[in-house]
Formats: structure tokens, C-alpha cells, sequence
């Protein structure tokens, strides 16, 4: 799975790069996120639990950042783990570009799936992942400057170009574990 | 009486009534006394090493009973499951079999593949203690292409090249001199597409132990009990056959793949042991996409030598078979035996030459899929005739009928190992030309062009080796069983009548069928007879159902066992009537003499109430047999198909499909319809919907029915389903087989017409609206 996109985000380019790399931010910015965890200025590790129905599963996520290069751009290598449901793997490349007093990220992520996800949900990966970048960003922008939530510009583009299928009636479980887990396999990812 | 319900009659099926008003009794129906559930862990990774299990978690869960992984089977010294038939190498040396444990217990080889089992006291708690069980693994690459498995890892110790085994068959050197010079030389490089199967009801079990008797009960959904049975209890170990009985009930569709004895019915059987409940588990769908054995997948070059006139003088085949991660029970046969065998077609093509590489790949196990081997040949050769005819200008039914075999032919000796018995294939192309109307298809192709359609027509005259098998050639070439079949006629103080038999009916309509059969024979009333099978407790052997044998083979068996009965009914009725035996005729259920008759309802009474009996005859009357077929039955037919194209979308159209099926002597039309039209559509579906894909990593992309495309009733045209007759000529009923005739030719068949209507050379199965689209365009 390929995807890339961009956000606009209402903060100076030093404000955006701290707040990603601080654990207690990026875990606000995740629903279901138990703790996140910094054990290393380049390495983080994440647990989420998420029960839907039936289905629950716990995901842990070990980060690695490579390529650093404060406050510019980075690299940011993902394993995340979630029992039956799968796992998810992947590498995002980010860049930080000064927008005035905004700064734009830019992402490039190649990632893949495997198990349940990608039995049952890689038909939706780049769909829903798009839809979790975006929240994703929303939340993050909301941590930095509650002010601006209403004025963020989603400017995501991916290169696949379907619009997401509609989930028919039933279906919502299916949807539920992929959304769920993309959350953590491709926003942790980012 | 005999006209309605005997030999040859459209008897609805009795079975029916139970099925459609909900009624079935299907292993997930039943429940036992104080049941467990179980879950399977299975691996997420195509290949990965397994390390640390972490089940502390899941074990804290109320209501979780065991957590049991393939270290757990090992330690209880559970055995292997084996392959049932070993193939030897072009070398003489063995196939290479990689040890199969139930669970695994080192290393995953496929996604889905199972390494441990959860039992707890719902399913909904043991898919949350599943959840709670941490696993390590350590991903692997994968092997996935077949074409390069040879090349890649090795998945297996000891299993050099990933290869099973490199098998051949036929004059390598007289083939390839007869292609060199041959007159023109017609070459295909040809994929024939991984199936799933998706039999409507998934695979399911309860396994249940008897403490005090220590005796195993397995409830599952088998095509062949008594095969599982003899498998469990002298291979993988769990109990002695007299301490270990296989119940298959109502089972909702096979077609090949519960054939085999498979991880998670051996889990659970042992299981049920370890925690003393019985144990039941019943696949999801998303289970049966992973971990069901899948089918077909090859890599195929082929080249059709002919000669100036349009002889066939040559045909060499090289073909890599994916045998996926293990070898299933009859994986190794499959693209060998059933499939190598079957290069002559309908032809007197005099060299034959056939090369298989069975290579190991991280993709669920492969096996029998309805039809088995026989598909993939009728495809092989039916596209290289139909190619063939094309490059040479030749009508393709003209270059069919100057090869094929004649009547007067037979008994014909094919370079491929096999002797066809009987066959008249011109009467079934006729036949199959009539109804198509071929005579017409110039008008209709222009017709069509003027509503911006591309009209074609193909053709399949495919044969098939059916009725496994002679146990003795059989055992020869690697089989580890027999491949006869067994019956009992029980026929009770009253004159009704118990069959019990050894084939398994899971929608074949056995009950109706070998009900015909045996009330003919007795000349008893259909009502009166009933068919027992499917429970080795009850039925004494049997070798399942599979490779259409059951009427050729378990039929066979009954007829057999009749005969006996009325033999010693002949006895007891020549005393009953003060005559000799040789002066009693039998017909219609009633004894003959001069002046006196007795009915065999009569005769049974007096079996079993004996005042007045022979002397030195045992009473009672109940007789069984064991029938061995003398060779394979041969079933043939010509397959026509009809589509239509849609020049802006790609879409095919199946218009018409006409299958003219030569089966041998027929039992009941009704059922043979049905199982033409079955298999034809399943083949349809080979043809233009259905694609197994695993991504590079070895991951299922279409593991589900939103990626998986099953045919459904406004995909398919209103079959023409119709029959010639010629009579097997070694079984007493003369009958052949019709359950995977219609799978076997259609594919060829459809994808003839496909590639007629687009007028190219090849497009790879399934003929999707995009590939179809792409071809148009010439891209």
C-alpha cells in the first residue's frame, strides 16, 4: 500500500516537530491509545486496546524515527502487532515546509498488512487509512492550538483516487477491526 | 413400481425434503453433553519462525479451559499427517515430503496455518482468550511464485529447490523427434488458476472421549469417514480403528475438499481427550478461505505437434504444479496421476510426453478440487487443439474428428498409461453440434457486431478417468489404500431392506440413487429400502466419495451384494416351493417354478424364521461385498459454449452452453442433470469469476467474498444438458461417473469461446470484464 497526502497545520515548524515527538501528545491524538511510551529520543512503543462486539484486540506498535533532521523532515519505521487481527508494517516519510506562521507536513507512506487485515480489509486499506490520517491530523492540530480546529485544511490527496465502497448493512464489524487497526498500522506509522 | 422409482428413472430425491425445509442434520447441528468450543491460532505471517507463546493472559479468562499448541502435540507423540500417495521422480528416487504436524509447532509455512488450539467454555470466549494469547514470530521470507519457488528459499530442511518432486510420463525422445518434425507445431505457455473451493457449509467437528471405554466419537463434516478414520488411528496416532469412530452426517458439499484429513479436526479429536469434554468447532468462512485445501494452480508450456494433413503426431507438456505449503492427502496425485494420465484426450496423438514439478510454496496446501487434475489436462489440451485449428485455418470440430479415436478403436491404449474401454465421441460432438446450432453462428456473430458485441464460440471434447480405481494399478503407482468400495444389503425379517455403503453422499443424492439401485435389483418396493452411510460405527468400510466412483465403484458393490442375496433367497425358495434351485427364476422381487411362486418378502421371513429351511444353510439374510473396478471408467463429452463481449466494457456474456455428456447407463436423469449443471457452473466460475491471489508477501488478498467471485445464477444461461450412451463395459451397472464432467470440459470450453470472440491466442483465466477489456484494446 502506497498513500501520501498533506496537512496544513497552524503552528510554527519547531512547535509541529516537538509535538511529534512527544509521546503524551501523539497518544491524545490516538483513540484507545493506553500509553506510549519514549525509550529512546529515536524510538517509541505504543499499546492500543480496542473492543468492538466480540472483536478485541490489543495492538503494540514499536517506532523507530531514522533519517532525523530536526526540524525538517525524518523517517519514521512502524511494526505494529495485533494477534489475530493481524499486523501491520511500514515506513512514512515526513517533511516539515515553512507556510508563513503554518508549517505543511508532508507524508509518503508504504506499508503492509497482513493477517486478518489483509484477508479481509486490504480492498478498504487506502480509504480508511486516508480517513485515520485525517483525524489523526485534526486531533494533532487541535493539541497544538485549540483555537485553529475549525480552520484546518485538509488538503490529502493519495494517489489511489477511488472513493471508499460503502459498507453494506452487517458489514460493520469488518470495518470496525480495519478501521480500528489502521489506526494503529498506518497513523502510528505517519 | 419399476417404472417410476427403478433404473432409469427421475426419482426425486428423498433426501431433498429434509434439506429444504431446514431439516439436515449438519455437524454443527449437534451438541453433546457438556461441550467445549474452540478457536484456532493461526499464523498472520506466509512464513515466519514461532517463538515464545504467552497464554497466561488468556488463561486467566473465566470460562477458558486449555490453551494447547503444536509443542503440546509433539509432546503427546501426535504424528504427522501424511500424504496418501507417493510419487516417485523422473530419477526413481521418492517425493520429498515435508513433515505436516496437526499444529505447528517450529515454523508457520502459510497464513491461517494453525499452531495452537483455544478451548473455553463459548466460542465467544475462547475468540477472546485467542486475542489474549501473545505470540513471537519472527517473519520469514515467503515463497510465493509458483514459476520461481524452485529458485527461491527453501522453505522445507531437507527439501532442496522446494521441490516435491520432478515426475514424468511418457517417450521423452520419440515426442520431442515427432516435433521436430512435425508439420506445424502449435505452443501455449498456460495458467490455470488457484480455486477455493467454498462449499456452503464450512468444515466443522466435535470430538468426544469416553473415559471408562476410552473411545473416541469425531463428528465432522468428511467426505471419506472411513479414509479419516484409518488415517488418525495408523498415522497421526490418536486411537486404535476399534477405539475410534468417524460420524460425517449431513455434510453440505465436498467437492474434493474434505477429502482430506485436516489440522483442526485432528486437533480437536485430541483434544477433547486433554480437557475430557468433548470439543466442537465450527470454520468461519474467513477460516475456510485461509485453511481449506485450495485447487489447480499451474504453470504450463505446451506444444501440439501435427502433421501436413492435420494429424496430431506429438504432444509435450511441462507443467509446475503448486502444491502450496504441505502435501494434502491426495496433493501429490493430483497433478500427476490424475492429470498426466488423462494428455491423450480423445486422440490418437501417438507421442506423449508430460513433465510435472510439484513445488512447495507459502499458499494453503493443494488438492483435489472437483474434476482434480482432469480440468487442468481438457484445459491443456482443448486450448492447444482449439489454437491449433486456428493457426492452420481448420474448422476446430474438422481437426477434432480426424484425430479422435473411433469406436472401433477400442479397447484403446493411450501413450499415458491408460486403457479407455469404450467411447463413441464423434455421437457426443454431433450431438453437441446440433444443439448449439453451429450452423448458425456466422449469422449470429453478425447479429451481434450490430448491437457492438463480439460473438464466439468454443468447444471442450474433454474425457476423464472416473470410478477410482483398480487398488491394485492404483497401490502400483503410489496410492496408499485400495480404492475399491464396500456394501451391505440387509434385508430384514419383513422384506424391507438397510444398504449400508461406504460411499458418502454430501449432495450427490446416494439415498435416492442407491435406492433405485437396490430396490431394482431385489425387485422390493423404493420405499422399503434405506441408505445408511457415512459412520464408520455403522457402515463396515469404505473408501468415500470422490473422483465420481460412487456409483461406478459403491454402486457396483450393492449390485454385488444383491446378487448374493438373491442367490441365497433362490436356495431357500426352491425348498419353500419342494424344487431344486436350478428350477427357480427371479424377477421383480418373486420366485419362479413351474407351478408355485414365492415372493423374496416371503423368502426373507423365512430366513429368519427357519421351521422349515434348508438344510446346512445359515438363516438370516444379509449379505456383503467388496467391489474392485477392473480399470478406471472413462466418461466423455463435447462442451460447447457461447459468449458474448461487450466491446466498450469488457463484459462476458455466456449465452449458451451446451454439454453432451457420454456417462455409460444412467440411474436417475434428474441427478445427473443436476450434476451437470453444478459442475458446469463451478467450471463457469474457473472460467470468468474465481482467482485464489496471494500478495508477494504471501498474504490472502481475496479471503473473503467481497474479493472472491463465486458465480451465481444470473451469471450462467439456461444449460442444454444431454447424453449419448455407451456402457462401461467392466462394471455391472455399465455406468461412469457424471459428478465432475461438467467442471472438467466447460473451462476449456468457455475460454475457447472467449478467446474465438476477441480473436486472440490466450487469455488467462478467469476472463475478468478488465482483462477482457485490455485484450480489445490490444494492450
Amino acid at each position: 500500500m502506497e498513500q501520501s497526502g498533506e496537512f496544513r497545520i497552524g503552528s510554527s515548524r519547531e512547535e509541529v516537530w516537538r509535538a511529534l515527538n512527544d509521546p503524551v501528545v501523539l497518544a491524545k491524538c490516538i483513540d484507545g491509545c493506553q500509553s506510549m511510551e519514549k525509550l529512546a529520543d529515536d524510538e517509541f512503543t505504543a499499546i492500543v486496546k480496542a473492543k468492538i462486539g466480540p472483536v478485541s484486540a490489543t495492538f503494540k506498535a514499536s517506532l523507530k524515527l531514522t533519517d532525523l533532521n530536526p526540524p525538517e523532515s525524518y523517517s519514521l519505521n512502524a511494526d505494529v502487532k495485533g494477534g489475530p487481527a493481524g499486523f501491520g508494517k511500514g515506513v512514512a516519510d515526513v517533511t516539515l515546509i515553512e507556510d508563513g506562521d503554518a508549517t505543511v507536513l508532508r507524508y509518503g507512506v508504504s506499508a503492509s498488512v497482513g493477517g486478518k487485515l489483509a484477508q479481509i480489509g486490504s480492498r478498504f486499506i487506502d480509504a480508511a487509512a486516508r480517513k485515520m490520517a485525517n483525524d489523526f491530523f485534526s486531533a494533532f492540530q487541535g493539541e497544538l492550538d485549540p483555537e485553529s480546529v475549525e480552520t484546518a485544511v485538509d488538503t490529502v490527496s493519495a494517489d489511489a483516487g477511488q472513493s471508499p465502497p460503502t459498507a453494506p448493512a452487517g458489514q460493520w464489524k469488518i470495518w470496525a477491526v480495519v478501521f480500528v487497526a489502521l489506526v494503529i498500522a498506518f497513523v502510528l506509522t505517519i | 413400481m419399476s417404472e417410476a422409482t427403478g433404473i432409469g428413472a427421475s426419482v426425486k430425491r428423498r433426501e431433498d425434503l429434509r434439506f429444504i425445509t431446514g431439516s439436515g442434520t449438519y455437524t454443527d447441528d449437534m451438541n453433546q453433553p457438556g461441550q467445549a468450543y474452540a478457536v484456532f491460532l493461526r499464523s498472520p505471517y506466509a512464513r515466519a519462525k514461532i517463538g515464545a507463546i504467552d497464554s497466561s493472559e488468556a488463561m486467566a479468562i473465566e470460562g477458558v479451559l486449555a490453551v494447547y499448541t503444536g509443542q503440546d502435540t509433539a509432546a503427546d507423540g501426535l504424528g504427522d499427517i501424511p500424504c496418501g500417495w507417493l510419487v516417485k521422480s523422473k530419477d526413481g528416487s521418492d517425493m520429498v515430503a515435508a513433515p505436516h504436524p496437526p499444529l505447528a509447532v517450529t515454523q508457520t509455512n502459510y497464513v491461517g496455518e494453525p499452531y495452537g488450539i483455544v478451548i473455553a467454555e463459548s466460542v465467544a470466549v475462547a475468540k477472546q482468550a485467542a486475542e489474549a494469547v501473545t505470540t513471537e514470530f519472527t517473519e520469514l521470507n515467503a515463497v510465493v511464485d509458483v514459476a520461481s519457488a524452485a529458485q527461491s528459499e527453501q522453505i522445507h530442511e531437507g527439501v532442496v529447490d522446494n521441490l516435491a518432486y520432478d515426475w514424468e510420463l511418457g517417450e521423452k525422445a520419440a515426442t520431442e523427434a515427432a516435433l521436430a518434425s512435425a508439420a506445424h507445431v502449435t505452443e501455449l505457455d498456460i495458467i490455470n488458476n488457484r480455486l477455493i473451493p467454498n462449499a456452503i457449509e464450512p468444515r466443522a467437528a466435535i470430538g468426544c472421549h469416553d473415559r471408562v471405554a476410552d473411545h473416541f466419537t469425531l463428528y465432522t463434516t468428511s467426505q471419506n469417514p472411513h479414509l479419516e478414520r484409518l488415517i488418525l488411528s495408523a498415522f497421526v496416532k490418536i486411537a486404535p480403528e476399534h477405539k475410534l469412530r468417524i460420524v460425517s452426517p449431513d455434510v453440505g458439499g465436498g467437492f474434493g475438499s474434505k477429502i482430506f484429513v485436516y489440522a483442526e479436526e485432528t486437533a480437536v479429536i485430541w483434544a477433547s481427550k486433554k480437557v475430557g469434554r468433548p470439543v466442537k468447532w465450527t470454520a468461519e468462512r474467513g477460516e475456510s478461505f485461509l485453511a481449506d485445501a485450495h485447487g489447480r494452480d499451474h504453470v504450463t508450456h505446451a506444444e501440439l505437434g501435427l502433421d501436413a494433413d492435420g494429424r496430431f503426431v506429438a504432444l509435450k507438456v511441462r507443467t509446475t504444479a503448486n502444491l502450496g505449503a504441505y502435501l494434502s492427502t491426495f496433493g501429490a496425485a493430483v497433478p500427476t496421476y490424475l492429470y498426466g494420465t488423462l494428455m491423450a484426450g480423445q486422440y490418437k496423438t501417438p507421442n506423449i510426453y508430460v513433465e510435472v514439478q510439484g513445488v512447495y510454496t507459502n499458499t494453503a496446501p493443494v488438492d483435489a478440487y472437483r474434476g482434480a487434475g482432469r480440468p487442468e489436462a481438457t484445459y491443456v489440451v482443448e486450448r492447444l487443439v482449439e489454437t491449433a485449428a486456428r493457426e492452420l485455418g481448420k474448422d476446430p470440430t474438422d481437426l477434432r474428428r480426424m484425430n479422435m479415436i473411433q469406436p472401433g478403436d477400442f479397447p484403446y491404449e493411450t501413450p499415458v498409461a491408460l486403457v479407455y474401454d469404450t467411447g463413441d465421441y464423434e455421437a457426443s460432438l454431433d450431438k453437441a453440434l446440433e444443439h448449439s446450432d453451429y450452423q448458425g453462428i456466422d449469422a449470429r456473430r453478425v447479429e451481434a457486431r450490430e448491437r457492438g458485441k463480439r460473438r464466439g464460440i468454443g468447444f471442450a471434447c474433454y474425457i476423464e478417468a472416473c470410478g477410482l480405481a483398480p487398488s491394485q494399478l492404483a497401490i502400483q503407482l503410489g496410492a496408499g489404500v485400495g480404492l475399491y468400495e464396500s456394501g451391505e444389503v440387509r434385508m430384514h425379517p419383513t422384506g424391507s431392506v438397510t444398504v449400508f455403503t461406504g460411499s458418502h453422499s454430501h449432495g450427490q443424492g446416494h439415498e435416492t440413487t442407491f435406492a433405485q439401485v437396490v430396490s431394482t435389483k431385489l425387485g422390493v418396493p423404493f420405499e422399503d429400502v434405506e441408505i445408511v452411510h457415512g459412520d464408520t460405527g455403522r457402515v463396515e468400510f469404505g473408501l468415500g466419495t470422490y473422483g465420481s466412483r460412487s456409483l461406478a465403484v459403491g454402486g457396483s458393490a450393492l449390485v454385488m451384494a444383491s446378487e448374493k442375496i438373491i442367490a441365497k433367497a433362490r436356495i431357500i425358495a426352491a425348498h419353500m416351493m419342494e424344487t431344486e434351485a436350478d428350477n427357480v427364476t427371479f424377477a421383480d422381487g418373486v420366485f419362479s417354478s413351474s407351478n408355485q411362486q414365492v415372493t423374496i418378502q416371503e423368502v426373507a421371513f423365512a430366513a429368519y424364521v427357519p421351521a422349515d429351511y434348508p438344510e446346512d444353510l445359515e438363516p438370516g439374510l444379509s449379505e456383503k461385498a467388496f467391489y474392485d473396478p477392473e480399470n478406471f471408467t472413462y466418461p466423455a463429452g463435447t462442451h460447447v459454449a457461447e459468449v458474448e463481449i461487450d466491446e466498450t466494457t469488457g463484459v462476458v456474456e455466456l449465452v449458451n452452453f451446451v454439454a453432451v455428456d457420454d456417462f455409460g447407463h444412467i440411474v436417475n436423469p434428474m441427478i445427473v442433470d443436476g450434476q451437470v449443471h453444478g459442475g458446469v457452473a463451478q467450471g463457469v466460475g474457473q472460467a470468468l469469476l474465481e482467482h485464489g491471489i496471494y500478495d508477494e508477501n504471501g498474504q490472502l488478498l481475496t479471503g473473503s467474498f467481497m474479493d472472491y467471485c463465486m458465480p451465481r445464477a444470473d451469471d450462467l444461461p439456461d444449460f442444454t444438458v444431454d447424453t449419448t450412451v455407451t456402457p462401461c463395459t467392466h462394471n455391472p451397472l455399465g455406468v461412469k461417473g457424471c459428478g465432475e464432467a461438467g467442471a472438467i470440459g466447460s473451462p476449456a470450453a468457455v475460454m475457447n469461446a472467449i478467446t474465438d470472440a476477441l480473436g486472440v491466442k490466450d487469455i488467462s483465466m478467469p476472463a475478468t470484464s478488465e482483462k477482457v477489456w485490455r485484450a480489445l484494446r490490444r494492450e
